[in-house]
């Protein structure tokens, strides 16, 4: 398949087949992942700048581990290492990045679109990592990969339940795009003052009771409770949110059998996710982590070995 | 109205005007037709685009001597100006701008915001308080005057509105016997609205002891504000933080409430959505001293245009869906809105190419207003009378502004309009600085070919 | 362009599979462990007969694996499009053992290269032999096959398209003119 798209900003421009080759992709670096050298040579003098204005570990070590594992340069800006703190716009930081020429941008930006006003200025491809509440798509990506794993890549008549935050959630909504796209039904569930407005017109199934929502579901995606919410107002405590919304094992025995639990990290025990649950076998919170350097490896290489506007059209020699 | 309204007797007429299509009825007809003159928009309802006449406009000292069917009147002027196939219109009043000067003259001064007014059509221009400093005191409104004295000084005529409360903090009263002695037409703490409704009655009762007529933006201080982007499909799809339109209609039901209370008048600014509109029409059944205004941008475009996080497109109170677009053009045609102002809100190009959230909210509206509303009447969506009426009369009565009905005596404040013309909103044709609009690369339709201010040509 | 010319019939590709497997048993004997990598896709296929005709002969089996060399290529400045990447699975065992690549096509040589330095992430065989169906000379690196099926005579202008019944539905190699 020919990669046509210069950057990844959201699932919504992408079509059910390349996300399948995408997650197709993504299984055969899994592979590269159990080798004992972990390394392969492909984007051997390709640096990728891994640009996060919000504090993220886990989705930058992921993308670091999935660019070095294919021998490509990774050079780290983070916002107290960047100039934005000293009063730099988003605008005058990408010019200074584009002037320094690397192959591939990855951003996570607290702003909504962030992404996007960075790929309109810039040559290279642009990979959101996520911005505001807007997207996540590798994020939801890598759970397709975790899912189609363990439903053999088939999502058809596959139910999915979002459960908590959607309103402030990137990776809610990145993966109510993904799961539709790919035939599964979505439900979500939280509590109204964290649902966004409008969700008539996405495409989900709404829910107030866990205990509702949780009836013959296939998966269910925990979504992280910022514990600034409780002083935002839009919580009484952390405690009763637990109980009324957090994920724990009597809901799973209203669940389909096998269903499964996914959570982005990080987890808060105890409040969205019951803890007990989230080490038990259903839990596929690991896989979900291995399966993130495999997907970010995946899209490292397709949009950075995308068509070389001067050899475009060259076979392949073999 | 007209208060300088000599006898129609012979007298040397400066300028005449031929040919001009003129789609109103004719006032120098008529002699009592001139009482009720000053209204034409109650005159004309809902009446579509009239076919409209061919007429000569003679004008001396200033003032409008004669409007009647072209070649019926023989007079010789010392300068006559052909206008086969323009438009006659009246200058229009803006009663809600922001030009910036003193404090942020990168984004416009008086001298940029009163050419764009004049080539955009506009005779008379409120401008609001929010400069640096703000006008606040009876020196800023004076130095705002002596500016556009400056620059233009045959008009477009500047009107400061002097602030509400002090630096616009809401906390105390500003000094606004001194600001209305210095030239103050108005009152309002837009952009900042007044949180504390005790405060807020205070200043409207302050201000009926002037005679003057406080202006709110109204806009609930705690429901998102300033977010620049609709609560609805549109924010939820994106993932912005948006505003209801119950954020507005919230404060327009406390500020008419409190009009009716005290028997105070209020002027609601830049009305964006049904829900107010239900609660102006409410208010007015009432007999509440109420009037209302709404800007071309939200009769023109709805909240689709923030889809790619556009900011030229962020703008407080925010675009609203489809359905608020209709309700409002409703409310402008049967007069429960009043008339039409830009909030003329110009940003510096590098202020507004940042991320959504950072961007500060606003449209660069006097090069565009005349071209996007006159787009409606073209439509038939909104009757020329009301047109009429919300540029110019609404505006100047309720402000105790100049205006021109084309009845003898007036102001001669008037436009030649090529309504065919076409061209590309670019910032070389925009004049104000601002070029801060979604419209930018855009086609419009009509332009201003000449515009007349006390019978003196400044466009 | 010319009609495209049979170079192996299905019949002559199966004798060249038996020759090659009586040549590897007659350098190798029985001694150390065997293992073949083929170079995804057709290479694959290939290696997989050469394993049944050898563990029919052999008494131990021979150690199976194949290799997508892609990520390990060369030429990504060239390259249109980003390949699909098909399976890697080297088996447990390669060190120490004597592991033989095994690819249909023997041409520029980048391929083997590649492979060469894939193989060498897995771990240390005592010694890496190359298998091919078909050379066809014009090389561009300093490689040769220890093991050829058969040397034609191409011009750079040609292609030499190996058909294998596992994928193409029959066995045949044609030669033509490039596209």
């Amino acid at each position: 398949m020919q990669w046509k798209h210069k950057d990844l900003l959201d699932i919504s421009q992408l079509s059910a087949d390349e996300v399948r080759h995408v997650l197709a992709t993504a299984a055969y670096f899994r592979e590269i992942n159990s080798r004992p050298v972990k390394k392969v040579p492909t984007l051997k003098g390709r640096s990728v700048v891994l640009f996060f204005a919000e504090p993220s570990t886990r989705t930058k070590t992921s993308f670091d581990m999935a660019g070095k594992r294919l021998s490509a340069d990774t050079f780290a800006l983070a916002k107290s290492g960047s100039s934005l703190t000293k009063g730099e716009t988003l605008k005058d930081t990408a010019l200074t990045l584009q002037a320094m020429n690397p192959d591939g941008i990855v951003i996570r930006h607290g702003s909504s679109g962030a992404a996007q006003f960075l790929a309109e200025r810039l040559e290279c491809s642009v990979i959101n990592a996520g911005d505001g509440r807007h997207a996540h798509p590798t994020q939801a990506l890598l759970d397709a990969l975790t899912l189609s794993r363990r439903w053999g890549g088939d999502f058809a008549g596959k139910t999915v339940l979002i459960l908590g935050d959607i309103a402030h959630s990137r990776v809610a909504r990145s993966n109510v795009l993904l799961l539709n796209l790919l035939g599964a039904n979505v439900r979500l569930c939280g509590p109204r003052t964290l649902l966004p407005p409008r969700l008539d017109t996405w495409p989900v199934t709404v829910f107030s009771e866990v205990a509702k929502a949780a009836q013959g579901v296939d998966a269910v995606m925990c979504l992280r409770l910022q514990l600034e919410r409780q002083q935002a107002g839009l919580l009484p405590d952390l405690r009763e949110y637990a109980r009324t919304f957090g994920l724990s094992p009597r809901h799973m025995a209203l669940a389909a059998p096998g269903c499964c639990v996914l959570h982005p990290g990080p987890i808060n025990r105890g409040v969205e996710i019951d803890s007990g649950l989230a080490d038990s076998a259903e839990s596929l919170i690991l896989e979900q982590v291995e399966n993130g350097v495999a997907v970010r490896m995946a899209l490292l290489y397709l949009y950075l070995t995308r068509k070389s506007p001067d050899a475009a059209q060259s076979g392949i020699p073999v | 109205m007209p208060e300088n309204n000599k006898p129609q007797q012979a007298k040397k007429i400066d300028l005449a005007v031929k040919s001009a299509l003129w789609l109103g009825p004719l006032k120098s007809q008529a002699k009592a037709s001139s009482q009720k003159g000053s209204q034409p928009g109650s005159q004309l309802g809902k009446m579509q685009q009239p076919k409209g006449q061919l007429v000569d406009v003679l004008v001396a000292r200033g003032r409008i001597v004669s409007v009647a069917p072209v070649g019926s009147l023989d007079v010789h002027a010392a300068k006559e100006i052909d206008a086969r196939g323009l438009l006659l219109l009246p200058s229009l009043t803006d009663v809600h701008t922001h030009l910036r000067e003193p404090g942020q003259e990168y984004k416009e001064d008086i001298a940029s915001g009163l050419c764009a007014a004049a080539f955009g059509g506009f005779s008379n221009l409120l401008c609001m308080a929010n400069t640096r400093p703000v006008n606040d005191t009876a020196s800023v409104t004076e130095f705002m005057l002596e500016q556009a004295r400056k620059s233009w000084p045959d008009g477009p005529r500047l009107f400061p509105i002097g602030a509400l409360t002090k630096g616009l903090r809401g906390e105390e009263l500003a000094p606004m016997a001194d600001l209305k002695a210095a030239g103050c037409m108005a009152f309002s703490n837009d952009g900042r609205p007044v949180a504390s409704t005790e405060l807020f009655r205070r200043a409207m009762e302050y201000c009926q002891d002037l005679g003057r007529v406080v202006i709110d933006h109204c806009e609930d201080p705690w429901l998102a504000p300033a977010a620049g982007v609709n609560e609805g499909e549109v924010s939820s799809r994106l993932g912005l933080a948006g505003q209801p339109d119950i954020a507005e209609a919230i404060q327009a039901a406390r500020d008419v409430l409190l009009a009716e209370y005290l028997g105070a008048p209020i002027h609601l600014a830049h009305i964006s959505c049904e829900k107010s509109v239900a609660i102006i029409r409410m208010a007015k059944a009432r007999g509440v001293d109420v009037t209302a205004e709404t800007c071309p941008h939200y009769l023109t475009l709805t909240e689709d245009e923030v889809a790619g996080y556009s900011s030229s497109a962020k703008v407080n109170p925010p675009l609203r869906p489809r359905s608020d677009v209709e309700a409002l053009l409703d409310a402008l045609a049967d007069g429960t809105i009043d008339m039409l102002a830009t909030d003329h809100a110009p940003h510096a190009a590098h202020e507004k190419e940042v991320e959504f959230d950072a961007a500060p909210c606003g449209i660069s509206g006097l090069d565009t207003a005349l071209a996007t509303s006159w787009e409606l009447v073209r439509a038939g969506k909104l009757p020329f009378g009301a047109f009429l009426r919300a540029w110019t009369t609404a505006p100047c009565q309720r402000f105790g502004l100049p205006v021109n009905t084309f009845a003898p005596g007036d102001p001669a404040d008037f436009l030649l309009f090529d309504q065919d013309a076409t061209w590309v909103v670019d910032p070389q044709t925009m004049k104000s600085k601002g070029k801060n609009t979604p419209l930018l690369g855009r086609t419009l339709r009509g332009r201003v070919v000449a515009h007349f201010l006390a019978g003196k040509s400044i466009v | 362009m010319s009609e495209p010319r049979t170079i192996m019939t299905a019949k002559e590709m199966a004798r060249t599979l038996e020759r090659l497997a009586s040549e590897i048993i007659e350098r190798r004997g029985e001694e150390g462990a065997l293992v073949l990598v083929g170079i995804q896709r057709r290479g694959v296929d290939l290696a997989r007969r050469l394993k049944k005709l050898l563990d029919a002969r052999l008494s131990a089996p021979t150690l199976f694996g194949m290799l997508d060399i892609n990520l390990y290529r060369d030429d990504w400045s060239n390259l249109g499009i980003s390949p699909t990447i098909s399976s890697t699975d080297i088996p447990a065992g390669i060190e120490g053992a004597t592991l033989i690549l095994v690819d249909d096509v023997l041409y520029s040589g980048r391929t083997t290269r590649a492979a060469l330095e894939a193989i060498l992430d897995f771990g240390r065989p005592r010694r890496v032999e190359l298998l091919v169906l078909i050379d066809r000379g014009h090389r561009e690196l300093p490689i040769q096959a220890d093991y050829v099926g058969k040397r034609v005579n191409t011009a750079s202008h040609e292609r030499v398209d190996v058909l294998v019944a596992e994928r193409d539905e029959q066995d045949k190699v044609l030669l033509r003119a490039k596209a």
